[in-house]
Formats: structure tokens, C-alpha cells, sequence
């Protein structure tokens, strides 16, 4: 606890200047900026970015390094994210953050189940699990091969065998949902842990299977953000606060929630609301 | 108690806010209509406390009932309902609802620093106060709490006017007006420019409102603003608070704050041979 209160102390809103921008895919782009405390993220903690003016944003931090640079994935899903992908090298953003909890490092055998953006967590995560696992299997999907994030860097980190690509049209890998693959998959080998992020609907489904096949999860949530420190109760779910309390979250943990995981989220003014 | 905006949006986190060992809740303010509150940032953090402006976000009365009802059967603690309205029938109409759904009293918020038209500008003119307690305890029975913001000439001169209104109770205070400014970009943080200070920098405001209060009216006054350990409680208590709320500490140290806080106390009055917290509320204004 004293941790956390040394935390929220001193993790005042800064500004730095963006180093880098990269055209990902028509509607993602990675930003890449320095910042010393930001560059401590564990895989699956977000920083909020404020973007002057406009937004703050919550974002999963996709790569930090030692060196002090911090890189994040942004999708153009409204105002605010189409206002900081108009921003270029050199122009001023906010930061606070690192805030919430992490993946486990787990050594064994591990699956990856990512959607959309949702890599971006995995594969920062993969960089730091690819020594420890003696097994790691990928699945990703998008709608479109143009919208799957990051299929480069995967294959860097692991060799194209233990790489499952899903789209929704077919326009590359398999024609399908990312969770289809999956219950073949689970029912010939035998996985240690499954990490996903992406969806919801995408992780309920893996939830599902998880619980027929007796396999440890972690997921990473989204919610609707304001305090990001646990105060405002803007993203809960069920009893859990996302951004203090996870947004990773165990399968026990999900299993809590299931009356809103996958299913409903909170609004602006706090009403549920069905997930799109 | 937990102070009205922390987590108070749903049962379930009342809950958890609960079993840190809470001796009751005040829910997030909640008004006629749903309301979506402010851009982000809503909140700053600054060294030495936190500065909101979340604009009253609030599923409306009608949604949030199903949660009072909810909360009424899950806690074992007395709930309270912060309400906030435009106008005295606003405030009279939500706390109607509110108490038919379970709640065991209301806590009017005329004092939010950053809404127009609601709060504050209610709690700064002792003559539209007056309407909406009066409008208000015309239609319940149960317990009225005024909550009192600090940014005011004279708060025992507001306090005053609530409890001849009929005010059962008095909370002090609400957050302070504040602002921070970002350097570099030089605009400032908050969307709404100014948002309302909480944590330990404004508790020597609220513990010289609460000492103001006490010396003006008679009915039990809550201290709210800053507390964060039991040292700060007692010193509430002693200005003349008999009980005190905490919002911003649950950020800092969770919800087991509550449990750290009833400890110490307990211990202080051992301590000090007191034989019950009444022994120490307003005591410091015999010396």
C-alpha cells in the first residue's frame, strides 16, 4: 500500500515530445516518446495520454525500453485518437502512468490469443516471456490483413510454425474468428497459461474454453477511464476497478464478473450498456 | 464514512469500500436526468492532493435506484444518497425517489465547484439553500444532510441557514475551487479549467470550517476534507465534527483506510482515558 500511495504522489501529469510516429495499418499508428517513469511499465499496465486541449486517454503500453522510450498503439476509434494521430514528431503530449497491474511472467507453455489492437500488450509481453517460455503459441485476428497489427515483429520473436493468423474475411491466414483455431488447438496440446487481450467477446469465449480445457488465464480489459487511480468508479466491472485493480485479470477473477465480462459496459454517465 | 464521489457509482464497489471497514456510505451525486460529466482530464494530481472536475456524471435517479436498492440489501452499513439538482423541486423529487428506494437518508451536494447552476451556486446563497431544504424535507422523513462548500465568505452563516431550513446534519466541506496549469503547453490540464482540491492540503480549511460551524449551530456536523489517518479524525472531532468522511485516502492506502482510522482512534481515546468519542467531540473549544 505504501507503494501505491508513493505511486499516485508522484506520478504527476509530465509532458514530452513525440520521437517517433509509424503508420501501422489505415487505422493504427505507434507513437513512440521518452519518458523515465513510463519506460518502468511491466507488460499489460497503461499510461493516460493527454493529447492538450482535447482528451486523456488511456493506452497499453506496447514497448518501454531502459533508455527511457515508450511506444504505444493508437486505432482512430474517435475524436480524441484521430486528434493525437494528426500529431507529429516534435509536438508536445502528456503523460501520467504506469498505472494498474501486469501479466505474470509464467515459464512453461504458453498461448497467446490477441485481437486488434490487443497485440500490442502481448507482444510486449513476448519480449519479455520469449527466453523463459520453452513454448509459445500465437493466435491473432483482425478483420482484415491489413488491420493485423505487428505480424512482423511476431515473426521476429518466434518462428512462422507457432504462428496462428486469423481474418475475418480472409484476406490472410485462416478466414475465421481468432477463437476458432483454439479448440483444436487446446484439445492437442497441452498449455501451461493463455494470455489474451483484445475483444471482449473474443476473451469470453477464450474465458469458455479455458474452463472446459482447465487452463490458467489472464486477460487484459478496457473500460471507459477518467481518474485512472481507482477513485472515480468509471470502469468498473462487477467489483473490480480496471484500472487499480486489474486490467489484467485471472480466470477465477473473471469468473466473478460474468454477468457483465463480454457482455455489458459502463457509459459516460455510468448506465450499462451492451457491448458493440 | 465514505465520502460521496469515491467509488459510489455501483453496489458492488460499495461493497468492497465496506469491508475496509466503513460505519457508512454516501453514494456518487446523482440528479433528475443521466448526465455524461466532462472531457478528460477530470482529475490532476498534484503533491499535495487531487484536483477533479468529473461534471456530475450520474446515470439519472431513475436508473440508479435499481443500485440503491441493490446496495440497501447487500450493506450492513446505512446507505446515504448524494443528490444534486438545478432547482429546489429537482433536489425535492430525486431525494423522494432515492429514500423510497431504501436509502437511509440524503446528503444534498450544494456545493460541487465546478458545475454551473447546481451546487455551489446553491450553497452560496443562504436564500435558495433555504428553499431547497425546506422543498426537500417537506417530502421525507428521513435524515437531511447539507453538504457545505468551502468557497464562501462565511460557512457557519450558510450552515446556519441550512439547519433553520431543517437540516439534520451538517457535512464540511466539499472540495476547494482550484486549477493547475500545464507549463509547457502553457493551457490548462482539467477540461473544465477549474475543478475542486481534495486530500491532505485543504484539511486545515475544512478543520477551521468545521470549528466555525460548530460554534454557530447545534445539530451534528460530519468533517469531510483531507482525512487520511486517525490523527486527522480526531482532529475533526475535537474542532466538532461527530463523525468524519474520507474520499481522497481511499486512493492513497484502499479501502482498509477505514479499519486504520477506527483503530487509532479507539486507541487515542484509550490512550487519553476518554470512555467514547462523544467525550471528545468539540473539545477543543473549551480551551
Amino acid at each position: 500500500m505504501k507503494l501505491s500511495a508513493y505511486r499516485i504522489a508522484t506520478n504527476q501529469l509530465r509532458t514530452t515530445r513525440i520521437l517517433s510516429v509509424k503508420t501501422e495499418s489505415p487505422t493504427v499508428k505507434t507513437f513512440t516518446f521518452k519518458d523515465k517513469v513510463c519506460a518502468r511499465a511491466k507488460p499489460g499496465q497503461f499510461l493516460m495520454l493527454w493529447i492538450p486541449g482535447v482528451d486523456e486517454i488511456p493506452l497499453s503500453v506496447l514497448d518501454a525500453n531502459e533508455d527511457g522510450a515508450v511506444s504505444v498503439a493508437v486505432k482512430k476509434v474517435g475524436e480524441a485518437t484521430q486528434a493525437l494521430q494528426n500529431k507529429k514528431v516534435g509536438e508536445i503530449i502528456g503523460l501520467r502512468g504506469p498505472f494498474g497491474n501486469s501479466f505474470t511472467l509464467k515459464r512453461g507453455r504458453i498461448l497467446m490469443v490477441g485481437g486488434g489492437t490487443g497485440i500490442a500488450p502481448l507482444l510486449f509481453l513476448t519480449k519479455k516471456l520469449a527466453s523463459k517460455a520453452p513454448r509459445l503459441v500465437f493466435v491473432i485476428g483482425a478483420k482484415t490483413k491489413e488491420e493485423l497489427l505487428f505480424i512482423d515483429k511476431l515473426e521476429e520473436v518466434r518462428s512462422k510454425g507457432n504462428l496462428v493468423a486469423t481474418t475475418e474475411d480472409g484476406s490472410y491466414g485462416v478466414k475465421c474468428l481468432a477463437t476458432t483455431p483454439l479448440e483444436s488447438l487446446l484439445a492437442k496440446e497441452r498449455f501451461d497459461m493463455i494470455y489474451t487481450c483484445g475483444p471482449e467477446q473474443m476473451m469470453r469465449k477464450v474465458l469458455d474454453l479455458t474452463e472446459k480445457h482447465e487452463i490458467a488465464l489472464e486477460a487484459s480489459l478496457e473500460r471507459l477511464m477518467r481518474c485512472a487511480i481507482g477513485l472515480c468508479g468509471s470502469c468498473v466491472v462487477g467489483k473490480y476497478r480496471v484500472c487499480r485493480d486489474g486490467p489484467v485479470f485471472t480466470a477465477s477473477q473473471l469468473k466473478e464478473v460474468k454477468s457483465e465480462f463480454g457482455i455489458l459496459k459502463r457509459n459516460f454517465d455510468g448506465r450499462k450498456i451492451l457491448l458493440e | 464514512m465514505l465520502a460521496s464521489g469515491i467509488l459510489g457509482c455501483s453496489a458492488e464497489t460499495l461493497k468492497s469500500i465496506v469491508k475496509g471497514g466503513t460505519g457508512a456510505v454516501v453514494t456518487k451525486s446523482v440528479g433528475i436526468k443521466p448526465r455524461e460529466g466532462y472531457a478528460n482530464p477530470t482529475i490532476v494530481q498534484t503533491n499535495c492532493g487531487l484536483i477533479n472536475a468529473m461534471g456530475l456524471p450520474n446515470p439519472g435517479i431513475d436508473e440508479f435506484v435499481k443500485e440503491i436498492r441493490e446496495a440497501k440489501t447487500a450493506l450492513n452499513v446505512p446507505l446515504i444518497v448524494s443528490v444534486y439538482g438545478f432547482a429546489a423541486e429537482e433536489y425535492a423529487k430525486v431525494t423522494k425517489k432515492a429514500i423510497n428506494a431504501g436509502a437511509d437518508a440524503v446528503e444534498l451536494n450544494v456545493s460541487c465547484p465546478h458545475v454551473k447552476e447546481t451546487g455551489s451556486e446553491i450553497g452560496q446563497n443562504p436564500k435558495i439553500l433555504t428553499e431547497v431544504v425546506e422543498k426537500v424535507k417537506a417530502v421525507i422523513d428521513k435524515p437531511v444532510f447539507v453538504k457545505l462548500s468551502p468557497n464562501v465568505t462565511s460557512i457557519a452563516e450558510i450552515a446556519d441557514a441550512a439547519v433553520k431550513a431543517g437540516a439534520d446534519a451538517i457535512t464540511a466541506i466539499n472540495t476547494v475551487k482550484a486549477m493547475a496549469i500545464d507549463t509547457e503547453t502553457t493551457m490548462p490540464i482539467l477540461s473544465n479549467k477549474i475543478g475542486g482540491l481534495s486530500g491532505s492540503a485543504i484539511k486545515p480549511i475544512a478543520v477551521r470550517c468545521v470549528y466555525e460551524i460548530c460554534e454557530q449551530v447545534k445539530v451534528p456536523i460530519i468533517g469531510c476534507g483531507g482525512v487520511t489517518n486517525w490523527r486527522d479524525a480526531v482532529e475533526f472531532l475535537l474542532a466538532g465534527a461527530s463523525a468524519v468522511q474520507i474520499g481522497t485516502a481511499v486512493a492513497l492506502k484502499g479501502p482498509n483506510v477505514f479499519k486504520a482510522v477506527n483503530q487509532g482512534i479507539d486507541a487515542y481515546l484509550k490512550r487519553k482515558g476518554f470512555g467514547s468519542v462523544d467525550e471528545i467531540v468539540g473539545l477543543s473549544h473549551r480551551n
